[in-house]
């Protein structure tokens, strides 16, 4: 994973919607090479016959029944929405222009 | 000083049901003393003052009609600030979340509401509880009471510190890596990770799903097990609740000595690296829990040693999963870009850049690349199986041992500034505490004293899953043998604290 170099930076970066000014790429790129180097021998210490562990207590998942509940008011689940209207949040356009 | 915050959750408890004060004064005396020295410690960041007097009248007048009441009724409280409390600010100390109001209550805080505990305010922490040290907080650090120049350990400093500086009794945390026990090591206070499951995730503002765990902040064992056995228990609400009861934490208490009782340290969890002063004051804790009847025996648990790199890949992986959700859109902060096109996306990015902090960008960017294609098998993958190592190396040491033990943290609280521009060696705080999360096992972080440097050394021992009272057990014996050596608790032995005269009290 040492290859955490500035390009990488900013293609992660824009998958994770984040704006990064050239400054802030530069300096997570020294950062993260450095955490990156000690996270490598991760993968050198487990063999191929160790199971994943990716919770750690195993739990089956349950069902509840199938009862109205009383939900979140509108209102309510509108109180912190940065803009909105008629009941709905309202956000920037999420289409191109010509589509 | 008031009496009334120096008393402990339990003596104010009896006091409350002896009717020898009253939930309004109990509450008051903390709300001033908070007005007094929080602007040194800035353990908070929401005072409650209203809504707490509120709830403690409350509880008065229902104590005075002869209702039947929760024992912490009245007893006052602090909430670390990734906890949604409805009706009050709740940020994560980010700047994407600054004055939001939550509509709904985590399970924890309804629990807290129910059983009348009024909720003195929200407590400062590492943002999005990303850190060791609070510096990570986007309203400033939060300073420990035994030295305002050091930190009070992290992500949970401002409760760990709130209960230490007298502002609260009680405190709840949050435990990812050791965000409650490693604050409490530093500040001279207890703090529990439950085992994973055991207290409700509902309404934590999640950082890593798998590893996070809220539990109690207090100044002694017993306290913890009250508050412990308030909050713990099923939650329909969160899938990965346990579905038993919990309860026993506070007769486990009650016990006397370690007899029968197998202690196993954890070889890999001292020596190099460890301050001498750490060190000394965990073998001496070891010497007083011997003489009380523990037999102590060595254990190894050498995959431990890639525990931290495991964690440091698993928890940005969920992190930048988790945070996904703080896009501009439906809540927090939305920034628009200042040329351009206003889309969506191009609002989102905006609004993340400005929003989050360096060090939040910098696990949302490691856990995105590590989950990213071509990178997933081998690190995320390879974390994960670190993580079965790790349980197989606990449940081999279980044979051996009932409780394991090591010191909290390999030093003592160091001095703002001094780590912040190494994540590496911010990280390598919670050596300790992170191989318990990635298990999901139990553990707790009691004071043995002070080190050679006159700051306070966390003494930590680990159960196996769902064996919590063991950990009151073998916390509580420590405790009353150090504090009958000492003559006193350890906290009185803290520096007295600059004090402001507050508002409220010069009116």
């Amino acid at each position: 994973m040492s290859t955490i170099n500035a390009a990488e930076v900013a293609r992660v970066a824009a998958l994770a919607r984040i704006d990064l000014t050239a400054e802030e790429v530069e300096r997570l790129a020294g950062e993260l090479g450095v955490i990156a180097d000690a996270v490598a021998q991760v993968s050198a210490a487990v063999g191929p016959d160790v199971p994943a562990t990716s919770h750690p207590i195993p739990l089956t998942n349950v069902m509840r029944d199938d009862v109205v509940e009383e939900p979140l008011p509108v209102a309510a689940a509108l109180s912190g929405a940065p803009q909105s209207e008629d009941g709905q949040f309202l956000v920037p356009q999420i289409l191109g222009e010509d589509a | 000083m008031s009496e009334l915050t120096t008393a402990t959750a339990a003596e104010l408890s009896q006091r409350l049901r002896a009717k020898e004060v009253s939930s309004v004064e109990v509450t008051e005396a903390h709300l001033e003393r908070i007005g007094q020295v929080d602007g040194a410690v800035h353990a908070f960041l929401h005072v409650n003052s209203e809504e707490a007097l509120a709830t403690a009248r409350d509880v008065d007048e229902r104590r005075a009609r002869g209702e039947e009441l929760h024992p912490l009724a009245g007893v006052p409280i602090a909430v670390k600030d990734v906890i949604v409390t409805k009706g009050q600010p709740t940020t994560a100390a980010s700047k994407m979340l600054e004055g939001w109001v939550p509509p709904y209550d985590a399970t924890i805080v309804e629990r807290l509401r129910a059983a009348g505990l009024p909720i003195l305010g929200k407590t400062n922490l590492d943002e999005f509880a990303m850190g060791s040290s609070t510096e990570h907080s986007a309203y400033g650090p939060t300073r420990n009471p035994w030295d305002l120049e050091r930190i009070p350990g992290g992500s949970g400093g401002g409760s760990a510190a709130a209960v230490a500086a007298f502002e609260a009794p009680l405190a709840i945390g949050t435990d990812t890596g050791g965000s409650i026990r490693q604050p409490a090591a530093v500040t001279g206070s207890v703090g529990i990770k439950p085992t994973y499951g055991g207290v409700s995730r509902y309404g934590l503002i999640a950082l890593a799903s798998s590893l996070d765990q809220a539990g109690p902040v207090s100044r002694t064992v017993l306290d913890s097990a009250l508050l412990h056995e308030l909050i713990g228990g099923h939650d329909p609400r969160d899938s990965t609740s346990l579905p038993d009861p919990v309860g026993g934490l506070v007769a486990a208490t009650e016990s006397l000595d370690l007899r029968g009782v197998r202690l196993g340290v954890v070889r890999e969890l001292g020596g190099e690296g460890y301050q001498p002063g750490v060190q000394a004051s965990f073998t001496a804790a070891l010497d007083l829990l011997r003489e009380a009847g523990a037999e102590v025996v060595e254990v190894s648990c050498p995959s431990f040693a890639y525990a931290l790199a495991a964690y440091y890949l698993i928890l940005p992986a969920e992190a930048s999963s988790n945070l996904a959700k703080f896009d501009g859109m439906r809540y927090g902060l939305r920034v628009e870009p200042s040329e351009g096109p206003l889309t969506a996306e191009r609002v989102m990015a905006a609004t993340r850049g400005a929003g989050f902090g360096d060090e939040v960008k910098r696990r949302i960017i490691l856990g995105t690349h590590a989950l990213s294609a071509g990178y997933f098998d081998a690190y995320y993958g390879s974390a994960q199986q670190v993580r079965t190592l790790i349980q197989r190396d606990f449940a081999a040491a279980f044979e051996q041992a009932d409780v394991l033990v090591s010191p909290t943290t390999p030093t003592t609280a160091f001095r703002f500034g001094e780590k912040l521009d190494d994540p590496m060696a911010m990280y390598l705080n919670d050596v300790a505490t992170i191989p318990a999360n990635l298990a999901g096992v139990p553990g707790i972080s009691v004071p043995s004293g002070l080190s050679d440097d006159g700051l306070p050394v966390g003494f930590q021992a680990l159960a196996p899953a769902q064996e919590d009272a063991r950990l009151y057990r073998v916390g509580a014996v420590l405790e009353r043998l150090l504090d009958e050596r000492r003559g006193h608790r350890l906290l009185a032995d803290a520096p007295s604290l600059p004090t402001t005269v507050s508002q409220e009290a010069a009116r």
